[in-house]
């Protein structure tokens, strides 16, 4: 088992270093010069041909992507300068290992953008999760158990309006409806726990968790209703019965432990694509997260925050992925990895 | 033994059937699924229930588990057991006598424990349900003793082991196990062995035997396979299309059975003391539709002793009369059905 996470660990790592390169390759193929983004309205050749080296952008692609790669075990400096640096040290921008690049838009190292953005995404992924799982998987249990009946057919019916619908008319329809029309929540707006404690924090994740969970929810429901009908068709359930056990344990000890160890797989990949960011429930809510400022970096030709959100993103499928699958050798003996 | 049942209101047995009938109804109709089954078991007897798919057995042992109930299945007549009648029973009162009074072996036995839990896990589930107060560490060796009872070798480490750890022997004692943790005065086994290898077999069934000596518990083995009930049980009721057509002692079903239908099931058997080159005779066609079975007698489409002009085996539906010894439900007269099975059916040898 250890040794199967060992090298689970290390190809994850190969993995996200092969997708930070293709993600260079991709940029460095575009036909827009991204030193001109750099420069400003009194750009002037020498002062771009000047951005550009500093910016290392007039290196081929795989020498960049080595220097990165060096960068995240070591460290570096920025712009990568030994004549400046002898000059003029005050301009010269350190970046500590690991680093992820430094934003010439943002006059920041990448780290930084990340370290203050991933907290909002996390904590609306995280909400999000915790309202879907429980009102998604309650629901698929309860429209199982009541198969066929009218309560079946309303939560499956009702979790398909909403799935049905784009992600920014749900988001929007909420905003305008429960915070500016009739008030019922107060505006949403992301005020971190140091801010201005829990409650803040809770109250305005309120609305962009509920939109990102009433557009999972749905999934949820009809996954989690179609493995308890499995399950509930299994014989071991019949010998549950037979043994003369009460029905409630039959359903939580008997039912739902071979019915929701799939859900759990599924629920964790579904996580970790979340925690890097979700691009159009943050730009509804005006939410400053990863997702946003990914598109932000993208339309700017802000190679270095794009590379590092890319980098985060893929780090948390990929542990999502690992994780997922550990875990599924501990609920299930049957599985072992070797 | 007597008549197949004694008359009305003298039965002591342990369980009495009588009139059971179970029915589904589909969007093709209702499906008559058992159709008035009437039968006694006393303590410490076995009797076997024979037919083939579909014939209504494994309906029965759910029904009498009362594993129907919560379902869209109607059933009827009465399931006396110590003198309760089981279908007049409170939900709650049933389930405190499933497991303890009446345990229940499946075919299958890597479906029927769950893969995610210990076999002793389960077993032990299955003691502290109906033994609340003992402790866990009590009931944990008590079931160590049973899983050596059955003859699981090393039983404290395979206590801890999964379903899937075990071979399909194994595992159907662990079954057994389960079954018998509780002591239980009746056991129905449905196809105890069908799913084990033809060496297990045998071995299960002997073990079935010793338990049900030392346990003098009553057991209903269910199957398709004569040949499995052949030594085991005292009684043997043979089951076509939901109704039984032929009830009686196990001699009487293997050396004077009186009903077609039986007949082509000792046929099909492969036997011992046949000609090798004799090939096995298969019943021809299908399992009757139970949601509108033939007319007249339900086997009369594949009876090769049908007289529909003489006897009417097209028109008339026989009768099982339970007030006889042995009870066959059909129109030829009997002593034309001794004389048959004498020339045709028995071989030299029995």
């Amino acid at each position: 088992m250890f040794a199967y996470i060992v090298r689970r660990v290390a190809a994850g790592m190969v993995m996200i270093l092969a997708m930070s390169l293709v993600t260079m390759v991709l940029f460095f193929a575009s036909p827009v010069d991204p030193a001109r983004y750099t420069c400003g309205k009194n750009c002037t050749p020498e002062l771009l041909e000047q951005n550009r080296k500093a910016l290392g952008y007039d290196q081929p692609v795989l020498s960049y992507w080595v220097d990165f790669t060096k960068g995240i075990f070591v460290g570096s400096e920025f712009p990568k300068d030994p004549a400046l640096k002898k000059s003029a040290p005050e301009t010269i921008a350190d970046c500590p290992a690991p680093c992820l690049g430094y934003s010439p838009q943002s006059s920041r190292p990448v780290r930084d953008i990340i370290v203050e953005k991933l907290p909002v995404s996390a904590s609306l992924a995280i909400a999000a999760f915790i309202m879907w799982m429980i009102a998604g998987v309650g629901l698929g249990i309860v429209a199982a158990l009541r198969k066929g009946t009218l309560v079946d057919r309303a939560i499956v019916g009702s979790a398909l309006v909403f799935y049905a619908f784009p992600t920014f008319f749900i988001g929007l329809g909420l905003y305008v409806f429960l915070a500016l029309k009739w008030g019922i929540v107060p505006v949403p707006a992301y005020t971190s726990i140091a801010d201005g404690g829990v409650g803040l924090w809770l109250q305005g994740l309120l609305l962009p968790a509920l939109t990102l969970a009433l557009v999972y929810i749905a999934g949820y429901i009809r996954l989690t209703r179609a493995f308890v009908l499995e399950a509930k068709g299994e014989d071991y359930l019949r010998t549950a019965q037979a043994k003369g056990l009460k029905s409630g344990r039959i359903l939580f000890k008997h039912t739902l432990r071979g019915a929701l160890t799939p859900i759990a797989t599924v629920a964790g990949l579904d996580l970790g694509g979340l925690l890097g960011g979700t691009i159009i429930t943050e730009q509804v809510f005006n939410y400053d997260g990863l997702g946003r400022t990914a598109v932000m970096a993208a339309t700017t030709y802000d190679l270095p925050v794009t590379v590092g959100i890319v980098l985060v993103a893929a780090t948390f499928v990929i542990t999502a992925n690992i994780v997922v699958d550990v875990l599924y050798a501990v609920i299930d003996p049957r599985v072992k990895y070797s | 033994m007597s008549t197949w049942v004694p008359t009305e209101g003298t039965s002591e047995a342990l369980l009495s059937v009588r009139d059971l009938k179970v029915t589904f109804p589909t969007e093709d109709g209702l499906v008559k699924a058992v159709d008035g089954l009437t039968f006694d078991l006393n303590a410490g007897e076995t009797l076997g229930i024979v037919g083939e798919s579909g014939s209504g057995k494994s309906v029965t042992s759910q029904a009498i588990m009362g594993l129907h109930r919560g379902t869209r299945a109607k059933v009827e007549g009465s399931i006396g057991f110590e003198g309760r009648d089981l279908l007049k029973l409170e939900d709650e009162e049933l389930r405190v006598m499933r497991g303890r009074d009446i345990a229940m072996i499946f075919q299958d036995p890597l479906s029927a424990l769950h893969p995610y839990y210990t076999v002793g896990n389960q077993i032990v589930e299955a003691y502290k349900i109906h033994h609340g107060k003992t402790s866990k560490s009590a009931a944990r060796a008590h079931v160590i003793d049973m899983l050596e009872r059955v003859g699981i070798p090393n039983p404290q480490k395979r206590i801890d082991q999964y379903p899937h750890e075990f071979s399909g022997g194994m595992r159907q004692r662990a079954m057994i196990a389960m079954a018998l943790v509780n002591n239980p005065r009746l056991v129905i086994a449905d196809e105890p062995t069908t799913a084990l290898d033809v060496t297990v077999q045998a071995q299960i069934l002997d073990l079935l035997m010793d338990l049900q000596k030392e346990m003098n518990s009553a057991i209903i083995i269910i199957t398709h396979d004569l040949g499995v009930v052949a030594e085991m049980a005292d009684k043997i009721m043979v089951m076509y299309g939901g109704k039984a057509v032929e009830g009686g002692t196990a001699d009487q079903t293997f050396y004077s059975a009186e009903h077609p239908y039986t007949w082509g099931l000792l046929q099909s058997m492969p036997r011992i003391d046949r000609e090798r080159l004799e090939r096995l005779q298969p019943i021809p066609g299908n399992p009757p539709s139970l949601i509108s079975p033939p007319s007249g007698c339900a086997f009369h489409p594949r009876c090769a002793y049908r007289d529909d002009e003489n006897l009417g085996c097209s028109t008339i539906v026989p009768e099982f009369d339970v007030q006889d010894w042995h009870p066959v439900r059909c129109l030829i007269p009997a002593p034309k059905r001794k004389a048959i099975f004498d020339t045709e059916i028995r071989t030299p040898s029995s």
